[in-house]
């Protein structure tokens, strides 16, 4: 397959999951023309009028006509523009399709797709246009969540989530959707999909396992090149979903290194590094040559000017630095030597 | 299905009746695990919509919700099992009172968070219309209902996308424990809220069934001839309190009992023994539902609590509940 951006990765994903089954509809405000972050072009003209609607600046009213669609039948795919968006229909997310299913014993599926633009990445989008909210979502059970590192997961994971019969909520980065790369090679059928709740290893390394998110899995990776010249082996762990996570893949990662650390964009505070923090703690104890770390955007909320957000982002040295000093404080482990 | 007659919209009404009053008196007796919002005084508006439904057709109600699913069809023993934690819950035991759903009957759901359902109603509508199915959503909703965003948001999706969507304001004058005149800058809460959308002003007595019938059924039929949605203003009256817990007693006893004189049932039967049915009939069909409604809530109370293990079922479609391995 050709080399494809974030942005036409999510397009092309729409239009293969369109092609391949016409039940998949879209709406969200603007996606006729395309949408704001020109991740929806060229699919009205393809699939006609009845496909991609055009909605009104009405949240509530988009994730509540998806989970409808969805009750009856259809497998409908909502873009809410700004993840941040989500705060304004957030009773429709978590109050019912969150819920509709388990409430109802199971009388309904709910197969449909939320997705739109997440996180900062130093844009400058502020406060209530660049926040990280995967953690919103992630205290609700009944979602599923996938948040892409790049083009070819976030063409591989919306078409399984597109496929997936539960609600699965999508992140895409905002500052991730001009990133380019060749998708691979596909199987038989020519479709590109990737599991849901499969990690992978992007690097592998001996010394310290770092897990990463979406944007933070490229910053994890340049620390990674950083430390590798000082001699440090990290091992990198895109995580792809939170929900459902893959633990196995954090936990056997740091059966072999012996230290953690979580990077992620949001703010610290109850952030979803602290679920990871607190499964390794528990269940990896004895594996731990050193205290699990987290690595998170400042508890505050986002600022515009650069240098202030710079100043709360995640970056490449504030990863270095906690491997640095996780490798510092690393104590001899009876158990592994 | 042939077109019911006035005798079986008062059985179905006394049947609704029955069954509130007996949901308030177990509620009573600490049998039921939960809070419960009573229909009682509003089934008209119930039995008078269902009866313009077709088998396929979409209904979604309010926390208030045990008639309209009945209504539609869903079986009472179900219901019951619901409200009183037994075996053979509609919802399996994880709804409860104010979720009662019966898909099989065409009834999508009860929905406790007020307004939350007239978006999902315009989904239900959309997919009728993209399938072009000729389906009919009818959707209720309080008059407090009006005053939240979801309910604007809904009616204007609804009306710029033209959608098969009926949407029925169930105006019992009281948000909660407040007289929805306090809290509306206008004088009726739906009605005069729907020409914003482009939609006629239609106000219906809510009291009186074979009204409901008419006037909701012909925004079914302009839903299902392709000519969108209606808001329809139903006046009615609770005559209880706003959940099983609360006495109503912020109502002036003089306007309880005027409604009281209007009571569905009541209108019902006089339309019946005005057309020459005998009151002993009326009498011995109010008995048999009510003593039949005390024997099934009598076989539901013998039944076991549900399995504990229910509480992990239903998370998933594939039949799992965990979030990670």
């Amino acid at each position: 397959m050709a080399e494809l951006t974030y942005r036409q990765a999510v397009a092309a994903a729409l239009a293969q999951e369109m092609a391949r089954d016409d039940r998949v509809v879209l709406l969200g405000e603007d996606v006729a023309s395309g949408g704001v972050f020109k991740t929806t072009g060229g699919l009205r003209e393809r699939f006609g009028a009845d496909r991609v609607w055009d909605t009104p600046i009405s949240e509530q009213a988009i994730a509540g006509a998806a989970m409808g669609a969805a009750m009856a039948g259809l497998r409908p795919v909502a873009e809410i523009m700004f993840a941040d968006f989500y705060a304004t229909c957030w009773d429709q997310v978590a109050n019912e399709i969150a819920k509709v299913r388990y409430m109802t014993g199971g009388q309904v599926s709910l197969p449909l797709v939320l997705r739109g633009a997440n996180g900062s990445g130093g844009l400058g989008f502020g406060s209530q246009h660049g926040q990280s909210v995967e953690n919103w979502a992630m205290t609700v059970p009944g979602l599923k969540i996938a948040s892409p590192a790049g083009p070819a997961e976030a063409f591989g994971l919306l078409a399984a989530a597109i496929r997936d019969d539960d609600p699965v909520v999508v992140f895409e980065h905002k500052a991730l959707y001009g990133r380019k790369e060749a998708m691979p090679d596909t199987g038989p059928d020519g479709e590109h999909v990737l599991p849901l709740g499969q990690a992978r290893t992007v690097r592998a390394g001996r010394d310290v396992t770092l897990v990463g998110l979406s944007i933070t899995v490229g910053t994890c990776l340049a620390a990674a090149d950083e430390l590798a010249a000082e001699g440090i082996e990290a091992e990198v762990i895109d995580l792809r979903t939170l929900v459902p996570l893959d633990a196995a893949a954090v936990l056997s990662s740091v059966a072999r290194t012996g230290r953690l650390v979580v990077a992620e964009e949001n703010p610290g505070q109850l952030g979803w590094g602290a679920s990871i923090a607190a499964i390794a703690a528990q269940e990896a104890f004895g594996d731990l040559a050193a205290p699990v770390t987290r690595v998170s955007g400042g508890n505050v909320p986002l600022p515009v000017a650069a240098s202030l957000e710079a100043e709360v982002d995640v970056s490449v040295s504030r990863i270095a630095g906690a491997v640095r000093g996780v490798l510092g404080a690393s104590r001899p482990l009876s158990s592994t030597g | 299905m042939g077109v019911p007659d006035d005798l079986e919209l008062f059985e179905q009404m006394c049947f609704l009746r029955h069954f509130e009053e007996r949901a308030d008196s177990l509620y009573r007796q600490g049998l039921i695990h939960g809070p419960v919002h009573l229909g009682l005084g509003q089934e008209a508006v119930a039995v008078g919509a269902a009866s313009v439904l077709r088998p396929g057709d979409y209904s979604l109600g309010t926390y208030r919700g045990h008639a309209h699913a009945l209504a539609r069809g869903a079986p009472a023993d179900a219901v019951l099992a619901e409200l009183l934690g037994r075996e053979g819950g509609i919802c399996g035991g994880k709804g409860g009172s104010m979720h009662i759903t019966s898909v099989e009957h065409g009834y999508y759901g009860s929905y406790a968070i007020v307004g939350a359902h007239l978006p999902v109603a315009c989904g239900l509508a959309w997919a009728a219309r993209i399938r072009r199915t000729g389906q009919v959503t009818v959707c209720f909703f309080g008059d407090g209902a009006t005053n939240i965003g979801a309910f604007h948001e809904a009616v204007n999706l609804a009306a710029v996308w033209r959608l098969p969507v009926v949407f029925v304001c169930e105006n019992n004058w009281y948000m909660e424990y407040t007289p929805i005149g306090d809290v509306i800058p206008v004088a009726l809460p739906a009605a005069d809220r729907a020409a914003a959308y482009g939609l006629d002003r239609i106000v219906v007595d809510g009291n009186d069934v074979a009204a409901v019938r008419e006037v909701v059924g012909d925004a079914v039929r302009a839903a299902r001839d392709g000519h969108g949605p209606s808001l329809v203003e139903a006046q009615t009256y609770r005559l209880k309190g706003h959940s099983a817990a609360d006495g109503g007693a912020y109502r002036p006893a003089e306007e309880v009992a005027r409604w009281r004189e209007r009571d569905p049932l009541l209108r019902t039967r006089a339309t019946l023994t005005a057309e020459g049915t005998a009151a002993g009939k009326l009498d011995e069909i109010d008995a048999r539902i009510k003593a039949d409604l005390a024997e099934l809530a009598r076989q539901v109370l013998a039944r076991p609590a549900p399995d504990p293990a229910g509480a992990w079922t239903d998370v998933w479609s594939d039949g799992s509940w965990q979030w990670r391995n």
